[in-house]
């Protein structure tokens, strides 16, 4: 039988997954954009995985939310992606100091 | 049956979200991340979240991935040379990652919800309605700001993608419609007199 802490371990190993992937992936901001939207997914596992086996309908109407916001973020880093790449010519984020911060 | 449906949909989802940390080539990444999404819907729709399964197929696959896809075609990057940093890496986010995951699984496996929470957060209508209308009674109307916030962050992500990338470039000509209703005849007509074996002086 499938029970709730399956899911979780899925969404546990999903969500770790993610964070290798932006650690082993300093310099690729494409594949550390995509290990973020990983990460939510494993979060949006959680949610829809308490929901269900809770009867509580709410967690799958805030997985939507966290859906949205997940296609405005990458919306938008794609977009700084694509301002970056045209003024430096090329997406190498390791060495992005140009405001010496 | 249901066991060995997760276990497939499972292993699947998780190799390829390990095949989209770990290729080498972005195209092969983005679409192994299509393939993760589609193994997560899978997963929805085996604990009978079919309306969010549907969204994740329809949002993720079908906006966020070809966008992804879209950039990683469109800009002309030497990806090899991004990879450079991989082995040093390596280590240290090994390490992260597996006290990361030996944290979590220690958690997940020691949850127990409280009985007592069941009886008391039965959402309005979750009983003898499919899951969409359940959504959709609960979404139009306990969380009806939220959906309108969430569509105003839209608006603004929206907005500020066009912002971010829109340039306007000098060497291409456009049409001023402006300019071009407010000429004048005489601005731009000379009626010349040519007399005959002359010719012309402009």
């Amino acid at each position: 039988m499938i029970g709730l802490e399956h899911y979780l371990i899925v969404a546990a190993i999903l969500f770790t997954i993610g964070v290798l992937g932006i650690f082993i992936n300093r310099r690729n901001v494409i594949v550390i954009l995509m290990s973020i939207e990983l990460i939510l997914l494993a979060v949006n596992i959680n949610f829809v995985a308490f929901s269900v086996f809770q009867h509580n309908l709410v967690g799958q109407v805030f997985t939507m939310l966290i859906l949205t916001v997940a296609a405005a973020e990458a919306a938008i880093g794609l977009a700084i992606l694509v301002v970056y790449f045209r003024n430096r010519g090329n997406i190498a984020v390791e060495d992005a100091n140009m405001m010496k911060g | 049956m249901t066991e060995i449906v997760f276990y497939l949909f499972a292993t699947i989802l998780i190799l390829s979200a390990g095949m989209v940390v770990a290729s080498r080539n972005p195209v092969h990444a983005v679409l192994y991340l299509v393939l993760a999404f589609f193994n997560a819907a899978g997963l929805f729709l085996l604990i009978g979240a079919e309306f969010v399964a549907f969204i994740l197929v329809i949002v993720y696959v079908g906006a966020v991935a070809v966008l992804f896809l879209f950039v990683v075609m469109m800009l002309d990057i030497n990806f090899v040379d991004l990879r450079s940093g991989f082995s040093r890496y390596l280590p240290i986010g090994g390490a992260v990652g597996a006290v990361l995951l030996a944290q979590l699984v220690m958690l997940g496996l020691a949850w127990k919800t409280d009985p007592q929470l069941l009886s008391v957060v039965q959402a309005a209508g979750a009983d003898a309605v499919d899951n969409t209308r359940a959504i959709g009674r609960l979404l139009y109307t306990d969380y009806f700001y939220a959906f309108q916030v969430s569509g105003l962050v839209l608006l603004v992500a929206m907005i500020g993608a066009i912002c971010l990338t829109l340039r306007h470039r000098k060497d291409v000509r456009r049409q001023n419609v402006d300019q071009q209703l407010s000429r004048e005849i005489a601005d731009v007509i000379t009626v010349v007199k040519v007399e005959s074996g002359k010719g012309v002086q402009l």
